[in-house]
């Protein structure tokens, strides 16, 4: 009996597994293709950055996304996913070069030196600041070229933030129904939500943890909400690429690392260390590839959620800044094809929405099951050897 | 590529975002939603298993009822049964008891009819005894005056008291 649920079990895992490779698979060939690409050109352009970094300029005015007039693709998109200190809205030109419409968020910085700096990124604009000034590139550094550390509440810090209110906000009501009305019908948001938390517990977490569910479900719901929402949130015109960031990636597959580290037991460690029912010539092969899993599993996750985000918005961008770079030649052409441009740019978007709650679910379904993997007192594999 | 170099002071301020979002989520959210769908469900499943043990128990309530219905149909049909046996047994007496009535009736009136006859044959007996004397008072009388004459005579009496 129990081999034979154990076996649905491991077949229905399996179905979703190879669903999910196959997906994967699809997702990574586009994905790295992207990266890979403007990986490529991003060092031949760093050879010819240098030299412009030596002759200091005021910066203040720098006209957007131009070193010498003309558009340039790689950096306005480059400028768009990566983090920075102050949240830019849009450029307009005005009498003395460009104006930036931009909240400056605060700055902290630490140094040997100097100890903690606190200001707000506009005050760089006007001189430097507790010797931190801003170089060519529009990038903090130190005048005296010492090291420091940027613990700055910067635009992914602020957008965070604000999402982790909206949640908070979002949940608290939700959760106000069940106190209100009890064993009622859910109503408006309740309801709303009421699905989308029995589909993470019922989908992503019970399959795989079973007794242990309600353990784990508060992380796996905290992180599948806040990735989902920080990737739709990222979608917004003007909106932070906090889940493309590799840094906030990082961070929740450490948490999930962690957990799956706290939870596991022996068996998990021995059928890494000594794998049952295995030759001694594979398992020689077999247990370093087993101890390498134990940290690719987690650096799957932080590079799948990262990749995907961040090409979906590189697409976007791309094709937004051909009307641009076609435009230069001709505003016929740019005109031309920014038709193209904005029917394929739609889709994308659309796609990525898609994606949003698609790789917020594999994240934390991924997480659920790397977690059960490692929690798991007996294995049912042993009656299969 | 600097896409690719994670920024320590991101990485602690999101462990402290994550970490302060699950404490207060998980209080806050996840705690009452989970605890009121887990209510919900079981309120749900208590529901329907008392439904369902109502059902049983109006099925069992029907049969019990069936099951007196049932008795008191066969009740019926023996108080039917016992009414229509008294009836046969109260017809069948009363034909019985009229028979033996008709019977003695019957047997008076033979009696009746035998002490008729029987008068009628003492009254017959007595008229032919009268009649013999009559005749034989004529026939006296007659002898007197012609003896052919008497002899037919009485051939004739005769005769008429055979046709009589």
């Amino acid at each position: 009996m129990c081999e034979y649920l154990c076996a649905t079990k491991k077949r229905a895992i399996a179905h979703k597994v190879l669903k999910f490779k196959l997906f994967i698979t699809i997702f990574f060939i586009a994905v790295f293709a992207v990266p890979l690409i403007s990986v490529a050109h991003g060092e031949e352009d760093h050879q010819h950055e240098h030299p412009a970094a030596q002759h200091q300029e005021p910066i203040a005015h720098h006209a957007p996304a131009t070193d010498d007039g003309k558009f340039n693709a790689k950096k306005v998109i480059l400028d768009h996913i990566s983090d920075s200190h102050e949240w830019h809205f849009f450029s307009y030109p005005s009498s003395d070069g460009y104006k930036h419409a931009a909240l400056p968020l605060p700055c902290i910085f630490y140094n040997s030196k100097n100890g903690f700096s606190f200001f707000l990124f506009n005050a760089l604009h006007h001189g430097a600041v507790d010797g931190y000034s801003l170089n060519a590139e529009h990038k903090i550094g130190r005048t005296d070229g010492e090291g420091f550390y940027d613990l700055s509440i910067t635009k992914n810090v602020f957008a965070m933030m604000l999402s982790s209110i909206l949640l908070i906000w979002l949940f608290r009501t939700a959760a106000k129904g069940y106190t209100t009305r009890p064993n009622q019908a859910p109503t408006g948001l309740q309801n709303l939500m009421e699905v989308l938390v029995s589909f993470v517990r019922d989908e992503a977490a019970k399959p795989f943890l079973g007794k242990k569910t309600d353990k784990y479900l508060p992380y796996l719901l905290t992180v599948f909400f806040f990735i989902w929402i920080n990737n739709m949130l990222g979608l917004l015109p003007g909106g932070a690429n906090v889940t493309g960031n590799i840094a906030v990636t990082t961070t929740l597959a450490l948490f999930t690392f962690i957990l799956i580290l706290t939870g596991s037991r022996k068996h998990y460690w021995m059928h890494i260390l000594n794998p049952p029912g295995i030759p001694l010539g594979v398992k020689i092969i077999l247990v370093p590839v087993e101890i390498l899993g134990i940290i690719t599993k987690p650096f799957a996750l932080l590079i799948r959620l990262f990749a995907n985000m961040t090409a979906g918005h590189l697409i976007v961008l791309s094709f937004l800044s051909m009307i641009f770079i076609f435009g230069q030649m001709s505003p016929i052409a740019g005109g031309g094809i920014s038709i193209f441009s904005v029917a394929f740019s739609t889709f994308i978007y659309l796609l990525e929405m898609l994606v949003c709650a698609l790789q917020a679910y594999i994240f934390t379904m991924l997480s659920a099951v790397f977690i059960s993997e490692a929690i798991v007192e007996h294995t049912h594999s042993e009656e299969h050897h | 590529m600097e896409l690719l170099k994670p920024e320590l002071g991101l990485i602690i301020w999101t462990t402290i975002i994550l970490l302060s979002l699950i404490f207060i989520l998980t209080k806050f959210a996840w705690k009452p939603i989970l605890k009121g769908l887990n209510d919900r469900e079981k309120t749900i499943a208590d529901t329907l298993n008392t439904a369902e043990k109502t059902k049983l128990e109006m099925a069992a309530m029907k049969s019990q009822h069936e099951a007196l219905l049932n008795e008191a149909r066969q009740e019926r049909s023996l108080i039917l049964k016992e009414a229509k046996d008294m009836k046969d047994a109260i017809i069948g007496e009363a034909r019985d008891k009229a028979k033996s009535e008709g019977a003695k009736m019957i047997e008076e009136a033979k009696r009746e009819i035998e002490n008729q006859k029987m008068a009628a044959i003492i009254d017959v007996k007595n008229a032919a005894g009268n009649l013999v004397l009559e005749v034989s008072e004529k026939i006296l009388r007659r002898e007197l005056n012609n003896k052919d004459e008497q002899v037919k005579y009485i051939n004739t009496l005769i005769e008429q008291s055979k046709l009589n």
